[in-house]
């Protein structure tokens, strides 16, 4: 006679200190494993769109910073090129470059917290910290630049809030210098550590078919073993003048797709960003970051969809605008959004605690799921 | 590598009524309109069609065209009648490489759209937002349920134009 047994469900959530914000999730188990994984969002929930309809375009902005507040200056980003695009503004190059280098060094701010606090899930302390110690260095550079550590609304339509810094060029560079031997020194000590391998190494494998049917982009889309990348295959800003490459999954220490292949991903783009950061630092033009910022911003009637390659992905910004001075309708298409989504395809099968080692793989910022 | 004009055309030889027309009015973005009963075969044709492979939606949005007529309520407050609600549909071949949009719109006393869950995962939850932001039923959609509000919000569909705040939320005042 076949034992009787029953599923049980389990609520992981909504404070959980792995689920990096408020996510609640449902799972479904079989003694250890898990059927079905169901995520609950929305206790985020703040209403963005319907506040950017109230609102002018430029002052949509301080609301776009708090969407992936890891990531606030690549939000601002994606945001002013869309109204860009949609009322046909030319950005003067130096504008260009320095919207580049934040974006870049944004990039390294928002990898070094993804990588430090998977770390910190899986159990190891020492590298959460040493990865802060050098986010702090980034965030100086911006505080000095606009004032602000987390929340910039530096990026204006047509320009910048302010020229940077006298100081700036030669600090980032000392920064690249500085940065460069810690990526070595996080292989060593997170990268290739044996325990490290063992929680994530052929845990939850993501095939291409499945990433591209779920609209899965960014470094998740990239662990899978794909060169994809919205900087060299939808181009925007400047990106197409720089030399870099887009580091793929191989499944160095595993499977293609798994958690450690998408985040290895992560510690290679940095290597990525600095290279382009070198290329640019030196080559700022002269000109004044204010001169193209349009007196009233009020785009003609249209539709745009625009998008950039955030640390997460893609986001896309789909604004429709009636003539007048505020937006009809904004809607912000998150990468942690969808991402998110392919959480229960990921964890099928596995043990309740590689739902931890998958989720901090996914690397979602629950302000920009719920926005 | 196809534009929209000439993926437009070879979707009216396929398809006849079911694609309406084609609207150029931003020449950046032309947008082709469906029929919302249609879109699922249209959609499945985008996909598998060996010359158009559309294997990626990049943004599915909901929106309030506010079309109607306004009426004032009791309380003196807009509230819109008739008119339509749409879906915008964003998509992109990564194989192929190219782009385009789509857009269907339904009455908005009766809004009801074919889902595109089982071409696109990715508009699982895409559509529930949708439905829970105007809405919009989702026909044959497996889950569709509210995402982002509160489970047992009442008080109707916040991003429609004419939605009003409710006084009470489970017996708190809103806005507190």
């Amino acid at each position: 006679m076949a034992l009787k047994t029953e599923t049980m469900v389990l609520n992981m959530g909504p404070q959980h200190p792995s689920t990096h914000g408020v996510l609640r999730l449902e799972l479904e188990l079989e003694g250890e494993l898990i059927k079905k994984v169901i995520p609950h969002i929305g206790y985020l929930h703040r209403c963005f769109e319907k506040h950017a309809e109230a609102m002018q375009y430029n002052q949509v902005i301080p609301y776009t910073d708090r969407m992936d507040y890891l990531a606030s200056m690549y939000n601002n980003f994606g945001y002013v090129i869309a109204v860009e695009k949609l009322m046909g503004i030319e950005v003067p190059e130096r504008v260009q470059y320095i919207r580049l280098i934040m974006g870049e060094l944004q990039r390294i701010a928002s990898h070094l917290v993804a990588l430090g606090t998977y770390g910190l899930d899986i159990g190891a302390f020492t590298p959460f910290l040493y990865l802060f110690r050098d986010r702090e260095k980034i965030l100086s550079l911006f505080e000095m630049t606009c004032g602000a550590r987390l929340l910039y609304n530096y990026m204006w339509v047509g320009g910048l809030s302010h020229d940077i810094h006298p100081d700036f060029q030669r600090l980032t560079k000392e920064f690249i210098n500085y940065f460069k031997p810690t990526i070595v020194e996080l292989d060593s000590l997170l990268s290739y550590n044996k325990i490290f391998i063992e929680r994530t190494a052929n845990i939850g494998i993501l095939p291409v078919d499945t990433a591209i049917n779920y609209g899965v982009t960014g470094p998740m889309l990239r662990g899978s073993g794909i060169k994809f990348d919205l900087r060299r295959n939808d181009p925007y800003s400047i990106y197409n003048r720089f030399d870099f490459d887009i580091p793929v999954g191989k499944g160095l220490v595993g499977t293609v797709g798994d958690c450690w292949d998408r985040y290895y991903v992560r510690v290679r783009e940095m290597e990525e960003s600095l290279k382009i950061l070198e290329q640019a630092i030196d080559n700022i033009p002269e000109g004044d970051v204010q001169s193209a910022i349009p007196k009233r911003i009020k785009p003609p009637k249209g539709t745009v969809y625009s998008r950039v390659e955030t640390p997460r992905g893609e986001l896309g910004y789909f604004i429709i605008s009636d003539g007048s001075t505020n937006p009809f309708r904004v809607k912000v298409r998150a990468p942690s959004f969808v991402n998110l989504e392919v959480l229960g395809e990921l964890c099928k099968g596995h043990l309740v605690a590689d739902v931890i080692a998958i989720l901090g793989s996914v690397d979602i910022v629950l302000g920009e799921v719920d926005r | 590598m196809k534009n929209t004009e000439e993926i437009f055309e070879l979707l009216k030889k396929e398809f006849g009524d079911a694609v309406l027309q084609i609207d150029k009015e931003t020449p950046t973005e032309p947008i082709i309109f469906v029929d919302p009963l249609k879109i699922n075969v249209v959609g499945e044709f985008l996909r598998v069609s060996e010359e158009l492979k559309f294997d990626s939606l990049m943004c599915l949005s909901g929106v309030d065209d506010a079309n109607g007529t306004k009426v004032k309520d009791e309380a003196g407050l807009d509230t819109i009648q008739g008119g339509t609600l749409s879906v915008y549909y964003h998509l992109y071949s990564t194989t192929l490489n190219h782009k385009i949009n789509l857009k269907v719109s339904a009455q908005r006393e009766d809004p009801k759209v074919e889902s595109v869950e089982n071409i696109w995962k990715c508009a699982d939850w895409h559509e529930r937002e949708a439905f829970d932001m105007y809405g919009i039923i989702f026909l044959n959609h497996p889950d569709l349920r509210r995402i982002l509000m509160p489970y047992d919000w009442e008080a109707g569909y916040p991003l429609r134009k004419d939605y009003k705040n409710p006084e009470f939320y489970q017996g708190m005042k809103v806005p507190y």
